[in-house]
């Protein structure tokens, strides 16, 4: 971690904007860019500040730079980006993309995201992300032309598509197993909290009503009056304290959420080892019966059912001449796919060392993560009982005095 | 207290006794200044060929004179604590009669027979009786005495004697025709104020104890959400290794919210519910006083008016006069103390049902 980004430099993401443009099919949009600062971490001894440089992203830069990465980094859990639109949304939020709570709250989702990869030990030494950073104009243009896209393979986003392999990863098939039952486990709990949140809050608000109710009654009492019209103005209180406590937890939803997509990371890592094994044995099975065949044509046997071997049966049979140019070409193709699988075999190796040291950072700071997360949900809920405890003490006393 | 005293002058039925002076007060404080006693318990559902019905067991201890026995044990069903209701009503038609259990639910929330309607009802009638035992007036009532002490073929015998239904038709007749535009004509200026208060009440306590009852099912539904909640984190903790432990500490957290919860919600259906329903039949039995109360003064005013126009039987009427005015003045009396009891009495039971949902409140967020 010590050659981070991170540590060299501050990044935020400070501002919001709504913008009107002309998109790539020439209709008027409106979208939100969000402002990124940067400045260089000097050594405090000068007391010197450096300059902060900016330039503003919309959300579709963001998501070019993901997928850029992912595509690049196959085998690192890539970090993921806020939603693309409010789900789990309780019924006060709205689901407005443009709703000022839900830019507000993307916003800090970006800026976490720049500070994920910039902590990341390797990607934060991509040059691409450098300029996503730094350089304005352009950088479209640059990430184009690496090419990243050629490279994603088309497979991958079939998300149904299962590819059989012989030889699985148990390793590997675990993690995806764990990253199904994550992501499912996630995406329930943040359902249930929504209605519970819901549910809350209208126990909260009809309390709001007894304020209004009491202050209506204390005008007819006399002695009650007072202790009346001060307990209902604790009620009104208790049911306003409501939405500062649910907009707390919002934030505790938010870094649920972050694993929840993580989740999706996770298992992206996987599908890529997956095919990367298919591949390997699809490769190897195909080098395997390439050889059975020069192995029949050099010797004459034909030891497999095969159609060639039928219609030469039928035809007659080809001249030694072809039978030899055909062994040429399918030496040559052995060679070749030798040659192939040995850098498959290399690269699959490669890819599960550096894919599992990830998976390993990832695992640590996941459960650091989350075990700080579920902490502040319990602070949280203190609090929130604690205000309940004030409350209901200054009504007590109040109706105590009626 | 100068207004007992007025009461007990006009009401010459009522012998002065230190105890009933003093059983003014709520029956919560000094259970040795009482000298009567009331349970109402055991519900037994009896079933013959017509009907089903619910009888309760009404014990009585005391140790009043004019009882010849210091306990009594009958059994009774809620016809006979109508039957009381309205001969006490009769007899008294200014005072506040406490209010009985509804005949139904009209919710649909409980069943006719089930055991939280029985449970329910079986409280209500217990207050019903306590609070008219408690009265200074009421709680002498020939007929109060009656239905504590008879055996079941005594009390239907009595209860045929009474006026029939016949004259109870003739007097609302009567009323009727006393219609409420004259019997508002010389109201005094405190009844007046008394009426004005009793709307706005009314209003006010039928919101309350609609808010109320919406608390009670948003907190239920805010339950039901929960125990969903809890085991999910259970579940997760299953496929984790480092943070099972604080999930599943958080699971049980959950579950001990929830069970705060349940005693929240107890706390509100037992205690604070039932008291705004008993004060909204009550605004609704004041309301009905108030009315009887002006019918009364319309009876004496028109007489007066009649009087007014045939002076030679001026004697005749003079008592009458007399006699109704005394009724009127009697009435106001009776219910002006009455009142005053009533709203200390309706100011405590405020104050003690609101306090306890402050302190189960309380003991929910402690928790």
């Amino acid at each position: 971690m010590e050659d981070c980004l991170a540590k060299k430099m501050e990044i935020t993401v400070s501002e919001a904007e709504k913008r009107t443009g002309r998109n790539a099919m020439n209709i008027q949009e409106t979208y939100t860019a969000y402002l990124i600062e940067t400045r260089a971490v000097e050594s405090q001894s000068e007391g010197q500040c450096a300059p902060v440089d900016s330039l503003w992203r919309r959300y579709s830069e963001f998501e070019l730079l993901r997928n850029y990465l992912s595509v690049t980094y196959p085998h690192i859990v890539v970090p993921p980006l806020p939603e693309k639109r409010a789900d789990f949304v309780w019924h006060k939020l709205s689901a407005d993309n443009m709703d000022p709570d839900f830019v507000e709250r993307r916003r800090i989702g970006l800026e976490n995201f720049l500070l994920r990869v910039a902590s990341h030990p390797v990607l934060c030494q991509d040059k691409i992300f450098y300029a996503f950073l730094t350089q304005e104009g352009g950088w479209k243009e640059m990430v184009n032309e690496t090419g990243f896209q050629l490279k994603a393979d088309s497979r991958l986003k079939a998300l149904n598509a299962t590819f059989r392999v012989k030889n699985p990863d148990k390793r590997f098939t675990e993690l995806k197993h764990y990253s199904d039952e994550l992501q499912s486990v996630i995406s329930h709990l943040l359902r249930v909290r929504a209605r519970v949140a819901d549910r809350l809050y209208g126990v909260y608000k009809v309390h709001g009503n007894y304020g209004r109710v009491f202050s209506e009654w204390s005008a007819i009492e006399k002695e009650m009056g007072d202790g009346l019209q001060s307990a209902g103005h604790h009620m009104d209180v208790y049911a306003a304290s409501i939405d500062d406590i649910l907009e707390e937890e919002e934030h505790y939803a938010d870094q649920l959420k972050e694993y929840l997509f993580y989740a999706e990371a996770l298992r992206a890592v996987c599908r890529k080892h997956e095919l990367m094994q298919y591949d390997l044995e699809m490769a190897a099975q195909d080098l395997t019966s390439k050889k059975q065949q020069c192995e029949e044509l050099a010797t004459g046997t034909v030891r497999t059912f095969s159609l060639k071997g039928m219609t030469s049966k039928l035809f007659g049979q080809e001249t030694p001449e072809q039978r030899e140019a055909k062994v040429k070409v399918l030496e040559e193709q052995i060679q070749e796919g030798e040659e192939q699988l040995k850098s498959k075999n290399l690269e699959g190796r490669d890819f599960v060392k550096s894919a599992w040291a990830d998976i390993e950072r990832f695992k640590e700071q996941k459960n650091h993560d989350l075990k700080e997360a579920l902490i502040s949900y319990a602070v949280m809920q203190i609090s929130m009982c604690k205000k309940g405890i004030q409350v209901w003490t200054n009504a007590k006393e109040c109706f105590s005095k009626m | 207290d100068t207004s007992l005293a007025e009461v007990n002058s006009f009401s010459p039925s009522v012998p002065i006794s230190p105890s009933s002076m003093i059983n003014q007060y709520k029956f919560e404080d000094g259970p040795e200044l009482r000298d009567l006693f009331i349970t109402v318990d055991d519900p037994e559902s009896h079933i013959t060929a017509i009907e089903t019905f619910i009888t309760y067991r009404v014990v009585t201890k005391t140790t009043r004179g004019e009882f010849d026995s210091s306990e009594y044990e009958v059994r009774r069903r809620y016809q006979d604590f109508l039957w009381l209701k309205s001969k006490l009503e009769e007899a008294h038609p200014t005072l506040i009669i406490p209010p009985l259990p509804e005949k139904f639910i009209m919710k649909g929330m409980v069943e006719r027979f089930s055991d939280e309607f029985i449970e329910t009802r079986r409280k209500a009638l217990h207050k019903f009786l306590n609070r008219i035992a408690d009265h200074p007036t009421l709680t002498f009532n020939e007929d109060f005495k009656i239905f504590l002490t008879a055996q079941a073929w005594e009390l239907s015998s009595h209860k045929k004697q009474g006026p029939g239904l016949l004259s109870r038709m003739g007097q609302t007749v009567r009323a009727v025709a006393s219609s409420v535009r004259g019997a508002v004509k010389n109201r005094p200026e405190m009844f007046t104020e008394m009426n004005n208060y009793m709307e706005t009440f009314s209003q006010k306590i039928n919101l309350l104890d609609k808010i109320a009852h919406r608390i009670y099912k948003e907190e239920r539904d805010y339950l039901n959400e929960m125990k969903e909640y809890g085991p999910i984190h259970t579940l997760w903790s299953a496929s984790e290794e480092d943070i099972a432990e604080s999930l599943k500490g958080i699971a049980s957290c959950i579950e001990r919210c929830c069970k705060a919860t349940e005693k929240r919600m107890a706390g509100l259906s037992e205690h604070l519910l039932p008291i705004l329903h008993e004060y909204v039949l009550y605004s609704e039995i004041l309301m009905g006083v108030l009315k009887r109360r002006d019918q009364i003064q319309g009876e004496l005013d028109s007489k007066v008016d009649t009087l007014a126009n045939k002076k030679p039987e001026k004697d005749l009427f003079s008592e009458e006069i007399g006699k109704l005015e005394d009724k009127v003045e009697r009435a106001n009396n009776a219910l002006k103390a009455d009142w005053d009891r009533w709203k200390q009495n309706m100011q405590w039971d405020m104050r003690s049902s609101f306090t306890n949902v402050a302190e189960n409140n309380l003991r929910y967020y402690e928790e």
